[in-house]
């Protein structure tokens, strides 16, 4: 037993950036550094305390030692039948960890603490940016640890709020329609996810308990509750009509299953981004502030990833199974779509963004492969482009505070003027492209390897992919650093230390995890392991 | 032939259940005959405040009654005067005490911003004529009569013209008061119509002796009994303003004083809105377990048709309004809808809490309607207009009233952690429980594209400079309000528990509403 297990570390997770928020919102208007300060330490606690709670996992143990529950909110409906002792609608905050959240829960904690350390460059409202950053990360903390439907959907909200005012405010010029057009597809996907999350609820998460004579009528947004009917065919929800002897109101019907499979995927699909529901995210990563793109590229969109996997994978895996081919093809069609359309941008934000479109298909496969090696990759992916995006989002935002421009055009030979820079934009362009040594290589390589066990024509088609990133990464980043330098970057400074220490950071994580990936596979190898099988052979079952 | 008439009188016992209303009306009198004896100079204020007073006192008097009857362990007995014409139950008790909470925070925000509006001339009047109107709710909310019904309907609508119109020195309120009154009175006609042939075919006025009168009259009448009780519900539509009879609404809520139109966003839809419930479930609901279920059915399905009608209508209309009152407006008329779907939705094995999600959406609805109209108030008094653009840079001129809208805008909205989305979740359950998919669609639908305009009062705020720096003063009064609206509004999304707890304790479908005693 640790230390770990008798304190509600995940609640002391979720909250502490809370606290800070508090902090800064007490803090004088003019006092920016203390804000600044505030700020950053806000976001160093949760990574700290992350970062130990990842050491202490028991792998074998799983997470269950960490789960936190309390009860919300038990909302009583009104009972019209006399027989019934008890009917209520029971939200709950519970949270939880296992291997597909946590890895994900510390690549939040570490690329939001370096996006904080970045936003030194806010120049203007220091406060509300500060207040509006630190509540993002609460709802993606709270996103990742989140274990009732109704609580992972508050914070998946107040993480569209909150980036929504941190792009319409301190975007660049276009940055009013670039956070409208935010909030608007993103209110559209989550709203089909409440679609989806009331209806399960009404179906999935309806139970009757019986203890003597009370009988209550319990509905309950509880994923374990919702994942354990849905696993068990014997459960009330899983019975037809017939079986139960009379008219079973929210039986889990084949239709219904569907609906809800195709309603999450369409959700978390927008998040994501899939292929033609992308291009909001195209003018997020051209408007936003450089901190906030860093959270929105390396996080924002590996809850779609996640929230696919956990709600769409793991509570439909006949509907997925049989789907497979269809999230390949999209998977094969993101990849080749974004590398080739970022080979075509003049734009190096825009490069960066097609190329987050191009890998997240990768994702895509990962979960497509349905099997240990290609979940293992998916995830992988989601880590290690988290960590590379955020890195080259970071790089992109210190270029243009001192060249004013991120047109491939107007750049080059910045590596005379910022050797340093330049070197840390090549390495994180080689992690980008996958070469082996470093992250990405790891994820994709275990992905198309899931993957070509199934579809081997589709993994073939989308390593054509790997050949175009490539082609577009090397193109971008060597037109930046070398060639020649137009004359009034010369004098341009390298970066401070401010600057430097989360581009060293990042990359550090980005070597670990490329030389020795199992520091992550470890992790997920356990909560994964024979998952699907255990998932499948249920079903079957029934 | 006269069954439903009959004649008995009030006692002294009978009086004291009516405290409530009584003492409304008594304040009222009082108030009548102090403007009239009060020196010209003396400040009008004080009636505002001797208003309030007043609305508390009632609402005293109606919390004591409701928990004099919901004694612990005791089950609440409905008491019923003048042969069943006048409820108190605790389905009229609850609402009463929704209405007298958002008049009393109307008056309070009107004592904030009529003071220093030249173009109200009877400032007195303004203030006490509040009065008769929310009785006039308060008599809908617990008539058990369509002609209880009709007379509460009138007195609040009457009033509510006046009210309209308060502003003489405007051309935009004589306007409004104008055509409230015509849809306002052609909307009454509607509702004495279908009124007649239910009564024509039943005999009776009586909601009891309608519902048990019904089976029989559909036997030999049923078309008459379809346009009975559509004419009813397009006349009570045009009160809810819920789509297709919203056209009034944008143009009436513009004209009128603000706090005026937050007394009509409210209030009176809320009234109009509790006797459709009453009637919905006292009268027709048990239509449908008798011979014959087509016609409740198809009653409640127009209800339903409306409902979304009123959702989807709502916010599209909104989408390109640039004056803030009239989007208020706009967006109440969405809200008319999602209010409307507990009602319309059946009651089954599973699914028997409409009324909380009802009166929880109400609520919420109240208190972020009342906190925009609020900060509207001050807004567009340092305008000098109610555009949208008045709220340009609000972040710089009084960052703490943005904040507070910015709540508002969410709980509109349906964001967390508000009220309204709690309020909406319910109601989503609810539709879900049902099995009225379709429904749930065009909910999600309709606020889907609300975001869209809410979130331009966000932007104007947060995101545009105004062409000024100076500060937007915010009198004391106004204040409060936006405060006490604000802070209810976070509370009621952070802990739902305990006000839904609450009304599952004291009401009960089968006792309240549909005169069914276990």
């Amino acid at each position: 037993m640790s230390i770990l297990q008798d304190i509600p570390i995940l609640s002391l997770i979720l909250l502490s950036p809370l606290a800070g928020l508090l902090v800064v919102l007490l803090l004088p208007k003019h006092r920016s550094g203390w804000m600044k300060t505030a700020a950053v330490t806000a976001t160093l606690v949760p990574l700290a305390l992350s970062l130990w709670l990842y050491a202490d996992y028991d792998k074998q143990q799983g997470g269950a030692a960490f789960e936190e529950k309390l009860n919300w909110v038990d909302v009583p409906l009104n009972k019209e039948l006399q027989d019934i002792s008890e009917f209520v609608f029971k939200f709950q905050y519970t949270l939880g960890v296992d291997g597909l959240s946590l890895p994900l829960l510390l690549l939040t904690t570490l690329v939001t603490a370096m996006a904080a350390l970045a936003a030194v460059h806010v120049k203007k409202r220091w406060k509300s940016f500060f207040v509006w950053f630190l509540l993002l990360e609460t709802g993606m903390l709270g996103v990742f640890l989140a274990r009732d439907v109704f609580l992972f959907f508050v914070f998946f909200e107040i993480t569209l709020i909150a980036t929504y005012f941190l792009i319409g405010i301190w975007g660049y010029f276009n940055r009013e329609r670039a956070a409208n057009q935010f909030l608007i597809y993103n209110g559209i996907g989550s709203a089909i996810m409440l679609l989806a999350f009331v209806l399960l609820v009404n179906t999935a998460g309806f139970r009757i308990d019986q203890a003597g004579e009370q009988t209550s009528f319990i509905y309950s947004g509880s994923y374990t509750d919702i994942f354990r009917n849905m696993a068990d065919p014997t459960a009330w929800v899983n019975l037809s009509p017939d079986q139960m002897g009379a008219v079973n109101p929210f039986q889990m019907t084949d239709t219904m299953q569907w609906v809800l499979f195709i309603l999450l995927l369409i959700a978390f699909g927008i998040k994501l981004p899939v292929f033609p529901f992308h291009t909001w995210m195209l003018k997020v990563h051209t408007e936003a502030p450089p901190s906030v793109v860093m959270i929105h590229s390396g996080i924002l969109l590996k809850m779609g990833a996640y929230g696919l996997l956990r709600f769409g994978v793991l509570l439909f895996p006949e509907q997925a199974r049989d789907w497979a081919v269809v999230l390949a093809v999209l998977g094969v069609i993101n990849i080749l779509y974004g590398a080739l359309l970022a080979f075509r941008q003049q734009e190096f934000k825009l490069v960066l963004a097609y190329s987050s479109i191009s890998h997240m298909g990768i994702v895509l496969l990962g979960l497509a492969a349905f099997n240990e090696i290609g979940l293992q990759g998916a995830l992988f992916q989601l880590v290690s482009h988290g960590l590379i995006s955020a890195l080259l989002f970071l790089i992109v935002g210190s270029l243009f505070e001192r060249t004013g421009t991120t047109e491939l055009s107007e750049l080059g030979g910045l590596a005379r003027s910022m050797p340093f820079m330049s070197g840390v934009l090549l390495t994180a362009g080689l992690a980008s492209l996958g070469l082996p040594g470093l992250s990405g290589f790891v994820g994709e390589f275990l992905a198309f390897l899931g993957l070509f066990e199934s579809m081997r024509w589709l993994t073939a088609l989308g390593v054509l992919g790997v050949i175009l990133t490539a082609v577009y990464v090397l193109r971008a980043v060597l037109k930046i650093t070398f060639g020649t330098q137009p004359e009034r970057f010369g004098a341009l400074k390298d970066a401070r230390l401010v600057e430097a220490v989360p581009m060293i950071v990042l990359l550090a994580f980005i070597l670990l995890l490329g030389c020795y990936p199992s520091v992550l596979t470890d992790t997920v190898q356990y909560s994964i392991g024979g998952l699907f099988e255990q998932l499948l052979a249920t079903r079957a079952g029934g | 032939m006269y069954e439903g008439v009959s004649f008995i009188p009030l006692t002294w016992t009978d009086m004291l259940y009516l405290a409530p209303e009584l003492a409304l009306a008594a304040v009222f009198l009082l108030l009548v005959l102090l403007d009239l004896v009060m020196p010209g100079r003396v400040s009008r204020l004080s009636i505002g405040w001797l208003t309030l007073l007043g609305l508390l006192i009632s609402l005293g008097l109606v919390l004591w009654r409701m928990l004099d009857m919901n004694r612990a362990g005791e089950a609440a007995e409905t008491i019923e005067l003048l042969a069943n014409s006048y409820r108190i139950d605790d389905f009229a008790s609850l609402l009463k005490i929704v209405f007298l909470t958002g008049t009393a925070l109307t008056v309070l925000l009107a004592l904030g911003s009529v003071r220093d509006d030249d173009a109200i001339t009877e400032k007195g009047e303004f203030f006490y004529l509040l009065l008769p109107a929310v009785m006039g709710a308060m008599m809908m909310a617990s008539s058990g009569n369509l002609v209880t019904l009709y007379i509460g309907l009138e007195l609040l609508s009457l009033t509510s013209y006046v009210l309209v119109g308060m502003r003489r020195r405007s051309a935009l309120s004589a306007e409004a008061a104008f055509k409230y009154v015509v849809t306002g009175g052609i909307s009454s006609a509607f509702v004495l119509f279908g009124m007649s042939y239910i009564y024509g075919v039943t005999g009776s006025v009586d909601l009891t002796v309608i519902y048990s009168a019904l089976p029989g009259a559909l036997a030999d009448f049923k078309a008459l009994v379809y346009v009975g009780f559509f004419m009813m519900l397009a006349g009570f539509g045009m009160k809810i303003a819920a789509a297709p009879f919203h056209a009034w609404a944008p143009d009436v809520y513009q004209g009128a004083p603000t706090p005026v139109s937050a007394f009509l966003a409210v209030i009176a839809k809320g009234a109009a809105l509790a006797v459709v419930f009453r009637m919905m479930f006292g009268a027709v609901y048990f239509a449908r377990t008798d011979m014959e279920p087509d016609v409740s059915n198809d009653i409640f399905l127009a209800l339903l048709a409306m409902s979304a009608a009123a959702m989807l209508v709502g916010t599209t209309a909104a989408l390109r309004q640039k004056n803030v009152k009239r989007l208020l407006a706009l967006s109440g008329v969405a809200n008319s809808g999602y209010m409307l779907v507990p009602i319309g939705i059946s009651i089954t094995a599973v699914h028997s809490s409409s009324f909380s999600e009802f009166v929880y959406y109400l609520i919420a609805y109240l208190l972020m309607t009342i906190g925009a109209f609020a900060v509207l108030t001050a807004v567009s008094r340092a305008a000098g207009h109610d555009e949208l653009k008045g709220f340009a840079g609000m972040y710089y001129r009084a960052p703490w009233t943005a904040a507070a809208m910015v709540i508002f805008v969410l709980s509109l909205a349906g964001l967390p952690v508000t009220g309204g989305f709690f309020g909406k979740l319910f109601i989503l359950l609810g539709a879900a429980n049902a099995k009225a998919y379709w429904l749930v669609a065009v909910i999600v639908v309709s606020s889907v594209i609300s975001y869209y305009f809410y979130f331009g009062l966000v932007r104007q705020m947060f995101m545009r400079v105004g062409g000024t720096e100076q500060s937007i003063p915010v009198s004391p009064a106004t204040g409060i309000v936006i405060w006490l609206c604000a802070i209810a509004t976070v509370a009621l999304g952070l802990f739902p528990g305990p006000l839904m707890s609450w009304i599952d304790a004291v009401f009960s479908l089968g006792q309240d509403l549909m005169f069914v005693v276990y």
